[in-house]
């Protein structure tokens, strides 16, 4: 229970109307912030917390596990990430 | 005031008016379409686009029933390849394995299945149908086929004593949502309001058992519980706005604000065969006749609230007050609050003299 993915039925798009991404879901859509997007991006499942923080951190500056545990954790509430 | 549109975020396609099923309380307009009167698969398909490039992202497919249109896979494929979220809103009945997979495969991401009753002698008789058991088979088949699940549920007096057992049975059937909406009174559940009021004693029945189970499926299955807003002092936000976040096309093209909006009279319906759609939701009369602050009055123009619920409904305003822009009367600060109250026990009064009437049950329009 160490690596996220997006739950099933919830899908990350980037929408070229509003020119951000979009995480689309049953009855649902949320727009994520370009570093969340950045995030749910790695969450397909093969990735854990510290190793999504590696490769943000390649591509971000001062990107912390902790940020990264923190951002997941509410999508976890919003039913828009599970562990596996 | 300058009102700042923003582009909507889902649109209803109701493809069809037609549906197996008979519910009494069903959101359909009175006056139904006929199938002549629908759109082509031409039609259909521009309008899915139009509304993509207008910012649409959730595309509700319904009805009626939308898998009675045999076009069906093809606007599912191009509003998924689009990069809308396709939500299939079905009874269930005529939804195979094959025909689910299929549809999943073109890019489908969500079924909603309507439930009418937690067993098939309650369930069909409200559906005037024999369709419960089928419906038990179509959800598995969801689940087979690895799609989430909704199971929406209208609640009426003829249901209400039956949430837990409604619970129990969404759970069985593996849904991830479960709806448990009060009736709203427009169309033919307005036409049945007698016969589908909740008693104060079933809302207030129900409402712990919500509460509890919301609480006891947290994380496994989510529970959306719709107010019987008659009953409540303040109304819903409804639609989060007039011409806010979402439209509705009908099946001949009308293009509404909110589903029931036909019934506001008042209103100068546009249609997508005589005007562009995104033409239709930033510049037509009737997407800017409630939206911002503006045309409201009071008590809503200086409430507190009115960011809060916009007034509530334009529909009801005008169905029990003849007045559009009124404060919807189920606001308890309403100078109508009356009508409702007269409403409610009038109501109350028909059943203890007469008893429950029956249904007038969802039928086409009978022309000859």
């Amino acid at each position: 229970m160490v690596k996220p993915r997006l739950r099933t039925g919830v899908r990350l798009t980037f929408d070229r109307v509003r020119d951000t991404h979009v995480l689309l879901f049953p009855e649902g859509v949320l727009v994520p912030n370009a570093t969340a997007a950045a995030v749910l991006e790695l969450c397909d499942g093969s990735n854990e917390v510290g190793e999504i923080a590696d490769r943000l951190g390649a591509r971000f500056r001062g990107v912390r596990v902790e940020d990264v545990a923190g951002v997941l954790a509410r999508f976890e509430d919003r039913r828009v990430v599970e562990w596996t | 005031m300058d009102v700042t549109v923003e582009p909507p975020l889902g649109m209803l396609a109701e493809l069809t008016h037609r549906c197996p099923l008979h519910c009494p309380y069903c959101s359909n307009p009175v006056e139904l379409a006929a199938k002549r009167d629908e759109l082509t698969t031409a039609q259909w398909l521009e309008v899915i686009e139009a509304a993509r490039d207008l910012g649409v992202l959730q595309v509700h497919l319904s009805g009626g029933e939308p898998l009675l249109r045999p076009d069906l896979p093809e606007l599912v494929a191009r509003a998924s390849e689009l990069g809308c979220y396709v939500n299939l809103v079905t009874s269930g009945l005529g939804l195979t394995e094959s025909r689910l997979a299929d549809l999943a495969e073109r890019g489908l991401a969500h079924v909603q299945l309507s439930v009418q009753g937690a067993d098939a002698a309650r369930a069909d008789r409200i559906a005037g149908a024999k369709a419960h058991a089928r419906k038990v088979d179509t959800a598995a088949v969801v689940r087979a086929v690895g799609l989430p699940l909704s199971v929406n549920v209208v609640l009426h007096r003829a249901n209400h004593d039956q949430v837990e057992e409604l619970i129990d049975l969404a759970e069985r059937m593996g849904a991830d949502r479960l709806e448990l909406a009060n009736t709203q009174y427009y169309g033919w559940a307005l036409r049945n309001r007698t016969a589908l009021m909740p008693t104060p004693e079933q809302l207030a029945a129900a409402e712990p058992v919500v509460r509890a189970a919301i609480e006891r499926l947290r994380g496994r299955m989510e529970i959306v519980y719709v107010v019987a807003d008659y009953y409540e002092r303040y109304p819903k936000p409804c639609m989060y706005g007039w011409g806010a976040r979402q439209l509705t096309v009908a099946p001949n093209g009308d293009v509404l604000p909110c589903p029931a909006a036909s019934v506001i009279t008042t209103l100068d319906v546009e249609n997508v065969k005589r005007r562009p759609l995104g033409e239709i939701w930033y510049e037509s009369a009737s997407f800017n006749a409630f939206r911002g602050e503006d045309w409201m009055r009071d008590p809503c123009r200086t409430c507190d609230r009115r960011a809060l619920d916009f007034g509530g409904c334009r529909c009801q305003a005008f169905m029990l007050t003849g007045d559009a822009s009124a404060t919807d009367p189920v606001c308890s600060r309403s100078p109508d609050r009356s009508v409702v109250d007269g409403i409610l026990a009038g109501e109350a009064e028909t059943v203890a003299s007469a008893g429950v009437p029956d249904f007038v049950m969802r039928a086409p329009t009978v022309t000859r």
